[in-house]
């Protein structure tokens, strides 16, 4: 388990950290969010003893980051942000660097880089100089030297900045793949990645703790969440305004049809407009609102349950605004 | 002690691996050997002595040894390999003294690649081997100040060349309090007692023990104190600024 406990870092007058605390465990995927500069980086700076805190402290597997910080090294696997490595060496001769000072040696030392260079698709390029490689294969050397020791926990600062799609997608199945019996905490400012691979998201803002739990429930909390979006074909904007207002629980409804400047929005000939229905905080109107437009008659092009938008709650949580 | 040995290792493996290392050997050699053949009538004199080949060592030191310790902390810094560094299981003592082990090594190579100039007094004459050998430790010595010198300075900026030439001047200034136009500027200001305690701090003044083929304790324990002084101050210096 990694426990932070009021951790605090002052650069100067900046509060790059301010008072953080959770604790994240075994199986868990903790995806760590935030704007840049929102203090990502100096809380996994401390968490792998390479900061000391302003104050407050960190426990990774039971050792403190401050009175033990060799012990607590000895069980984490560190992805630096921007992936540093002696770009002057080789990925083997890197690779066999980092295994000694994990304390590997012999047979073992070389077993455990070359079964590294497989999981990390580094084999083509090992007598590489680093310094030559592309970026995507530097970020493999930087995967391969943090999981080198089989961690029990990994951190990793911004694991896909930089990649192509392909490469990226890659990464994150390795994450996941690894997640099951690991305990990971990754930053990231990529809200499908958090999506895609976190089991729980905690978002920071200028430092502080501004939400945490897991992608859907952050999700529920963007207004959008329960939202109906429909495109009706033929009606009268007016008269849909008019009578989905009165549906049960529906508390209001805005029009997102396309203004005829921008060309309006036609199908087959016909007028289609295209309206969006927000419920009463924590009701559900899906029912209500199809029973309506049956009743009704009306020919619908789409019916959409909106599960909330993560950009919209990153948004407002990180830029002073409240999220409902 | 194996994580010494790691750094130890990888360090001296990447001099090897760059040309600047024999870009660094051969100007070494190229200077003593000129300075020694050209400036100091080495031949000409006809003496089995290689005093005229030692007394060029801190003056060549001076830009050499800065030229080689320039990078030591100032490019992990600037690179963020000193974040990798420092999350392995690596105590800071480990990596510092590694680190410059293996630049103080790599100068003593340079430095044994002398040899031929060995060869040459013996060729001329029967020349005082004990005093050879002293001369040897003492040049080595000196680089080692030299370097434990530069290792602080890098430390502190990301820059390389402004830790060159920091290192550089503060090379000179241990170098120059004991070097004759000084200390005979201090006597006629100063008390002799204390422009003596002066100089007793410089550089020039162990130097020079070691080129009479004494090897004083004094100065031997001149050396490793100031090379520990310096690797100290540069841990102090590190821990504060690492994560700048
Ligand atoms: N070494 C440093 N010196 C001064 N300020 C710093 C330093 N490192 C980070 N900061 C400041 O701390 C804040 C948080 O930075 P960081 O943790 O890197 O953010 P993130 O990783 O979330 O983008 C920023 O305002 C940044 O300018
Ligand atoms: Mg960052």
């Amino acid at each position: 388990m990694i426990a932070v406990q009021s951790l605090t870092r002052h650069f100067g007058s900046i509060k790059a950290v301010d008072n953080i605390s959770f604790t994240v465990g075994k199986g868990e995927i903790l995806g760590f969010l935030g704007p840049n500069g929102a203090g990502k980086s100096t809380t996994m700076k401390m968490i792998t003893t390479f900061l000391p805190p302003t104050s407050g402290t960190a426990t990774v597997g039971g050792f403190d980051v401050i009175a033990q910080p060799l012990e607590a090294r000895a069980k984490i696997g560190y992805l630096p942000e921007s992936s540093p490595s002696y770009r002057d060496m080789n990925v083997f001769d890197f690779l066999m660097f980092a295994a000694e000072v994990r304390g590997y040696d012999g047979d073992e030392r070389l077993n455990r880089v070359k079964k590294i260079m497989e999981t990390c698709n580094l084999k083509e390029v090992a007598y590489q100089q680093i310094d030559t490689l592309s970026k995507g294969f530097r970020q493999r050397v930087g995967f391969a030297q943090a999981f080198l020791h089989d961690p029990e926990y990994l951190i990793l600062d911004e694991p896909t900045d930089g990649l192509d799609p392909n490469q990226k997608q890659e990464v994150r199945n390795l994450i996941k793949q690894m997640g099951r019996e690991k305990c990971i905490i990754l930053s990231t400012h990529i809200l499908e990645e958090v999506e895609a691979v976190c089991s729980r998201a905690i978002i920071i803002g200028e430092g502080k703790i501004v939400a945490d739990g897991s992608p859907e429930e952050l999700r529920s909390r963007s207004k959008l969440h329960g939202a109906i979006t429909l495109e009706l074909i033929g009606v009268e904007a007016k008269d849909a305004l008019a009578g989905l207002e009165k549906v049960q629980f529906v508390d209001r409804v805005t029009d997102l049809t396309p203004s005829a400047a921008e060309g309006g929005a036609e199908k087959n000939g016909k007028k289609v407009i295209r309206l969006r229905l927000y419920p009463m905080s924590g009701k559900s109107i899906a029912h209500e609102t199809a029973s309506f437009i049956h009743q009704k008659n009306w020919q619908v092009d789409g019916f959409t349950v909106e599960k909330g938008d993560l950009n919209e709650v990153f948004y407002s949580l990180t830029k002073g605004g409240v999220a409902r | 002690m194996r994580n010494f040995k790691a750094v130890l290792k990888r360090e001296l493996k990447s001099y090897f691996e760059s040309p600047v290392a024999y870009v660094f050997i051969v100007i070494f050699l190229l200077a003593t050997s000129g300075c020694t053949f050209f400036i100091s009538r080495f031949f000409e004199n006809r003496i089995a002595t290689l005093e005229p080949f030692f007394i060029w060592h801190p003056w060549l030191y001076l830009f050499l040894v800065p030229a080689v310790g320039m990078r030591l902390w100032s490019e992990e810094r600037k690179s963020g390999t000193i974040e990798l560094l420092f999350t392995l299981p690596i105590t800071l003592w480990e990596a510092l003294a590694g680190k410059f082990v293996a630049a103080w090594l790599f100068i003593g190579i340079a430095l044994v690649l002398t040899f031929p100039m060995v060869l040459t007094v013996a060729y001329l004459g029967s020349p005082d081997y004990g005093i050879i050998l002293s001369s040897y430790l003492g040049s080595f010595m000196l680089a080692g100040g030299f370097l434990a010198v530069t290792c602080l300075f890098s430390a502190m900026t990301k820059n390389q060349v402004i830790s060159f030439v920091i290192s550089v001047v503060a090379c000179f200034a241990m170098l120059m309090l004991g070097v004759g136009v000084f200390t005979d500027f201090l006597n006629r200001y100063l008390p002799v007692w204390l422009s003596d305690a002066i100089s007793a701090f410089s550089f020039f003044t162990h130097y020079q023990g070691f080129q009479r083929g004494l090897i004083d304790s004094r100065d031997l324990v001149y050396f490793i104190s100031v090379i520990v002084f310096m690797l100290a101050a540069n841990a102090l210096v590190l821990e504060r600024k690492k994560a700048e």
